[in-house]
């Protein structure tokens, strides 16, 4: 346990704040709504695996929208699907993230230019705070990202209004 | 006994005089008459010499010339040979009759080129879109398509 054991060696109190404590508890524990759609699943689950562990960083995978924080992105969105994707986005609770995992979710992917059918990017249709490049990311990509969005919600202010 | 498209195609015209039936040598492929199709395509599966029961594949195809052809691949397990079919429509009055009730797979297949080529398959009981939303407008793999700008208010193009 690192650092916080030496802070216990004389006395077992912890003066912080109130923002550096929810925030600590909002980012250690990001469950994920895994939105995992095509091939990006794939490394998702590699993630989520032994190897990779994403479950050490508090992430655990939860089926409804209900019960999550951040929702990941990985896929190819289709115009089919992104009338579903808004839909599940506006069920989560607040504070809610989204990661766009892959380079479909970014910005529609090889499918940019001949996709008739394929969403160029699934920030057409709901707000993203961390977008991670490749095609697929492999798992340390999305490790990274993922650390990128703790970061984030590490600075975040309990008083100052977000942007909606 | 296995037999060639060309014997195929002479047991065709000797049993339907009435129906058009061109054999074509260079595929080698059968063109039926599409709004006459069904009927020949019971022919093929039920005849004893012949017995077509299974239906490999069922595609529509854009020529470019203004015509919709409607592509079937045939394989008789019985006695194993195979046959092409196809059925050529203008593009603006594209109907062939439907074979879903001959074998079953036709039924999405149909759907499927209907979706993306646009042919309309005469007599299928439940003829709608299987791969674009039910929405959609147009049919995308015609060589005439235009992306549309938007769809449900999200801007389509990149």
């Amino acid at each position: 346990m690192g650092l916080l054991d030496k802070k216990f060696e004389n006395s077992n109190i912890i003066i912080t704040s109130l923002e550096g404590v929810m925030n600590w508890a909002r980012l250690c524990s990001l469950w994920q709504m895994s939105f995992g759609l095509a091939c990006c699943a794939i490394e998702m689950m590699a993630a989520s695996a032994s190897h990779f562990d994403i479950m050490r960083f508090g992430v655990i995978p939860r089926p409804s929208p209900r019960q999550c924080d951040v929702m990941i992105v990985a896929g190819t969105v289709t115009l089919k699907m992104a009338s579903r994707i808004r839909r599940l986005y506006e069920q989560m609770a607040e504070p809610r993230y989204v990661l766009s995992m892959g380079s479909c979710s970014n910005c529609g992917g090889p499918y940019w230019n001949y996709g008739y059918h394929v969403l160029k990017g699934v920030d057409r249709v709901i707000p993203v705070d961390v977008y991670i490049p490749g095609c697929p990311p492999r798992p340390e990509a999305l490790l990274e990202g993922l650390m990128k969005l703790q970061e984030k919600v590490r600075s975040e202010s309990l008083v100052e209004e977000k942007a909606a | 006994m296995a037999l060639e498209p060309k014997e195929i195609y002479e047991k065709l015209q000797a049993a339907f005089p009435d129906i058009s039936v061109e054999f074509d040598e260079a595929v080698p492929c059968i063109i039926v008459e599409p709004m006459k199709w069904k009927t020949v395509a019971l022919f093929l599966r039920d005849a004893d010499d012949l017995k077509f029961d299974s239906l490999m594949c069922l595609s529509g195809v854009d020529n470019g010339d203004g015509n919709l052809v409607s592509v079937c691949h045939l394989d008789s397990l019985a006695h194993r040979h195979k046959l092409t079919v196809k059925c050529v429509v203008p593009a603006d009055d594209p109907k062939v009759e439907s074979v879903e009730q001959v074998w079953r797979t036709a039924d999405w297949h149909e759907r499927e080129a209907y979706d993306l080529i646009g042919i309309e398959y005469v007599g299928h009981r439940d003829l709608r879109r299987i791969l674009m939303p039910y929405d959609w407008t147009g049919h995308p793999l015609c060589k005439d398509y235009e992306v549309p700008e938007f769809y449900n208010g999200i801007k389509v193009p990149y």
